[in-house]
């Protein structure tokens, strides 16, 4: 050993150990992780998905491919109801919220810095930092309070209720798209003498417009999906559909629940995957 | 004279133009935070009120000032001579709770911090796709994933249907209702919260100071631990606030992965509101729990600004 020393002053030993490291990014065991976190992520839904096809009553044991589920959840008059309720509550708050956050977005970036615009920002997140859990029986202790004092009933609550926690995730890529958005075009027509309202419907909408598709569509899919609030303050006859979900689990497990699980899932898919495309567009 | 009206003229434009900014914002971000305000900040002011009534007899509030809601969560009042008697039901159920939302979220990060780090080094037009499969589960309903898990983790479910089949097992694994199941189910519900954040930091990772590492006979552990787990700090710490926060709140998975039984601070606060009815005691509870949110976010904000006033 000490013999190489005398003979090469550089230690040879750097370069040896450099290259054991054959590639300088790799890290053993993270390959397997990240692909067992993949599996962990999907499985349990692709089983869901194929046993909604299942011939049999069993989610567990595979006869054959059959549709009969799907015929059944169709054919289910609670699961219908459920379903339309679901989409009149969520294409409400998506309307609510998105105009609302198209406003605010615009109101935080098309201005200048204005004072108190972080207690703005910490408000408009603000359902997104309070557990849902809280959210939800606050907003039932004041519908509470509001039926007494007012004696009004019906889906209208709801409806409020999820345009509220729906406004920060359309409010999200509007901003963004906003924020990316630079301000020539808008100043090129003003220049031309368009006025403000003009530049506005002819120039800005339709530059925001993929960020306000973007923003509804999260909207929807968030009021679509959303369990504990609507469990909270949902009233007789407002159930939806993830509500009805629940409900079924609670009574037992059929592949009637795989199959409404499987639509439901599929439309939130198709949506979100609608929008990554949207999203790329817009990066373009 | 002459030079001094336009000057004022313009001033008074300018004045002009600002106001009717203002006005416009104003008008702008009316709706969105009435809407806020009315129906998720307002109704929190309620829930402190609703915590220092009486619960009605039937649901709701009596209004009838009370602390007992408070004393509630601590002690049981005896019946017979209305002393107090320390009662641990209520922060046993606080500190399983923290207890599990904690032990996911370490569990998170052993699972999420490879995975991110993998997706970061991935070729750019690998990193959109992988990013995209982390990011789907997210925007798929949390009751139909955990109905999912429940399917797979059944005594009759497909892993001890495998496991039996295997050989491995002779009768299945009782996972379903126990706190692991509540565990497993939390890691999986959260785990993109943990991937992307770290995710984040770790994309604009330097690798000419890993291989300065490497150069300077690090192996693997010690680069990973001292180069890479350094800077990557405010990712993880995002992602386990991001895990830690939703994990306390549960209510869906300890729902149906825990059988009901398995109580977590979520299921408790929803009971009050239905079976058991003490509206003033779930408005506390809440309260509680809110609090020890806010307590997680300030110490990571204050932790933060040390962190910058220290490089700065």
């Amino acid at each position: 050993m000490a013999e190489p020393m005398t003979a090469m002053p550089a230690s040879p030993q750097p370069r040896q150990r450099r290259r054991l490291v054959r590639d300088l990014k790799a890290m053993p065991g993270f390959t397997a992780t990240a692909w067992l976190c993949i599996v962990t992520l999907y499985l349990p839904i692709l089983v869901l998905i194929a046993f909604s096809f299942n011939e049999n009553r069993s989610v567990v044991l595979w006869t054959g491919f059959s549709l009969d589920w799907y015929a059944k959840a169709l054919e289910n008059d609670g699961i219908r109801n459920a379903a339309w309720v679901s989409v009149k509550v969520a294409l409400f708050a998506t309307v609510i919220s998105t105009i609302a956050a198209t406003m605010a977005a615009l109101a935080t970036t098309r201005t200048k810095p204005f004072i108190g615009q972080g207690l703005v920002y910490g408000i408009i997140n603000q359902p997104l930092m309070i557990p849902e859990i809280v959210t939800a029986i606050a907003t039932l202790s004041l519908f509470a309070l509001v039926k007494k004092l007012t004696g009004l009933n019906g889906i209208g609550y709801l409806m409020l209720a999820h345009a509220a926690f729906c406004i920060p995730f359309a409010y999200m890529p509007i901003r963004a798209r906003l924020e990316t958005m630079t301000l020539t075009l808008e100043q090129a027509a003003a220049d031309l003498y368009a006025p403000p309202l003009k530049v506005f419907t002819l120039v800005t909408l339709p530059l925001l417009g993929p960020g306000i598709v973007a923003g509804a569509m999260l909207a929807f899919v968030v009021s679509l999906d959303d369990v504990i609030i609507t469990l909270m303050i949902a009233g007789p006859g407002e159930t939806t559909l993830p509500i009805y979900i629940l409900g079924a689990i609670r009574r037992g497990i059929t592949p009637e629940i795989n199959a409404v699980s499987t639509i439901l899932v599929a439309v939130s898919v198709l949506l979100v995957m609608l929008l990554f495309i949207v999203q790329r567009r817009m990066q373009r | 004279m002459s030079d001094r009206e336009p000057q004022s003229a313009l001033a008074a434009a300018i004045d002009q133009n600002k106001r009717n900014e203002r006005v416009t914002r104003a008008w702008l971000l009316a709706p969105a935070l009435a809407i806020i305000l009315a129906i998720s900040i307002l109704p929190l002011g309620i829930t402190v009120v609703y915590s220092f009534l009486t619960p009605g007899t039937y649901g709701g509030v009596t209004w009838e000032f009370s602390t007992d809601s408070y004393v509630q969560f601590l002690f049981q009042r005896d019946i017979f001579d209305d002393t107090l008697v320390f009662n641990s039901a209520y922060v046993s159920i606080f500190l399983r709770s923290i207890g599990l939302a904690l032990g996911a979220t370490l569990g998170a990060l052993i699972l999420g911090f490879p995975t991110a780090y993998f997706i970061a080094t991935k070729p750019r037009e690998q990193r959109n796709i992988w990013l995209f499969l982390i990011t789907l589960p997210f925007w798929t309903n949390l009751l139909i994933r955990t109905y999912a898990m429940l399917l797979i983790i059944r005594d009759e479910g497909i892993i001890n249907i495998m496991l039996m089949k295997a050989g491995i097992i002779s009768s299945p694994l009782t996972i379903l209702y126990t706190d692991t199941a509540v565990f497993i189910g939390l890691i999986y519900s959260f785990l993109p919260f943990m991937v992307l954040p770290i995710y984040a930091s770790l994309e604009k990772l330097d690798f000419s100071l890993v291989e300065a590492g490497y150069d300077l006979y690090a192996n693997r552990l010690k680069v990973l631990f001292h180069v890479i787990v350094p800077l990557a700090k405010p990712g993880i710490v995002a992602g386990c606030i991001l895990v830690f926060i939703p994990g306390l709140g549960a209510y869906i998975t300890p729902e149906l992965l825990g059988g009901g039984k398995k109580l977590m601070i979520g299921n408790m606060i929803a009971m009050q509101f239905g079976a058991s009815r003490n509206w003033p005691f779930g408005s506390a509870a809440a309260l509680i729990l809110m609090a020890l949110v806010i307590v997680v976010l300030l110490v990571n904000a204050l932790a933060a600004r040390r962190g910058a006033s220290n490089n700065g």
